[in-house]
């Protein structure tokens, strides 16, 4: 936990996922025009293409730790208090756990429900 | 916290920005707005891989005016957060730090986004 938490980790974390949020951001939109993805049914059959799965799944899990290191950020320069400052990053935490969670079973249960 | 005797100044009405500090708040404050927009994405994204009738549920929700409007709120947040990102990215490996340029560049970045939000608006409305 600590390695996500302070110093370059975290700056190394942020940059990281940066670069792939803005290809993957340009990326989708691009090739659901190319697709010309508009029924539900073309939308459906697109996210469930292996690469694409990966490739959400690669997303959640940049968004979140991006999130993160953040949010992270803007508590340690707002919260002074340190006992309030780990508790507002403990609730955080656990908060941008439970959407990764929710996220990737989205992506996941999406591939066995009915087509 | 370590010298409580140090003069503070924070009149946020005399205090002037410069246009890189400008950018860097806005980064800050798109930042945020984005963070608070993650549930719902995931929540829409959800809805319409569930049904037929949930994919068409997302698509009236879309073209609802009060979410239109706070659409157009995260879509200037998501490009700014983009363009001032890779302007920081850049920084972080010594391009354009010199005073001239990074006051250039932060202009670039919060016009073109504001621009670029407005162009997007004006294609999908």
């Amino acid at each position: 936990m600590k390695g996500v938490t302070t110093g370059l980790n975290a700056w190394l974390l942020q940059r990281v996922s940066a670069v792939y949020l803005l290809l993957f951001i340009i990326a989708i939109p691009v090739l659901l025009t190319l697709q010309d993805v508009t029924s539900y049914q073309e939308w459906k059959r697109f996210m469930a293409h292996p690469s694409l799965v990966a490739a959400w799944g690669l997303f959640f899990i940049s968004i979140i730790g991006h999130a993160w290191v953040g949010i992270r950020d803007v508590v340690i320069d707002y919260v002074h208090n340190f006992k309030i400052r780990m508790l507002v990053m403990v609730m955080l935490a656990l908060w941008l756990i439970a959407m990764l969670i929710w996220a990737l079973q989205v992506l996941l249960i999406s591939q066995g429900g009915a087509a | 916290m370590l010298n409580k005797s140090r003069p503070v100044f924070l009149n946020l009405l005399q205090i002037r920005l410069p246009i890189t500090a400008i950018a860097s708040i806005l980064h800050r404050v798109s930042g945020v707005l984005l963070f608070l927009a993650i549930p719902t994405f995931i929540y829409l994204v959800q809805l319409s891989l569930q049904s037929q009738a949930g994919f068409e549920a997302v698509l009236s929700i879309a073209s609802s005016m009060p979410v239109k409007l706070l659409g157009v709120l995260l879509l200037w947040a998501l490009i700014h957060h983009l363009f001032a990102g890779v302007r920081f990215l850049l920084l972080d490996v010594d391009i354009g730090i010199t005073r001239s340029t990074a006051r250039a560049s932060a202009w670039l970045v919060s016009l073109s986004a504001l621009l670029v939000s407005i162009l997007l608006v004006g294609v999908c409305l």
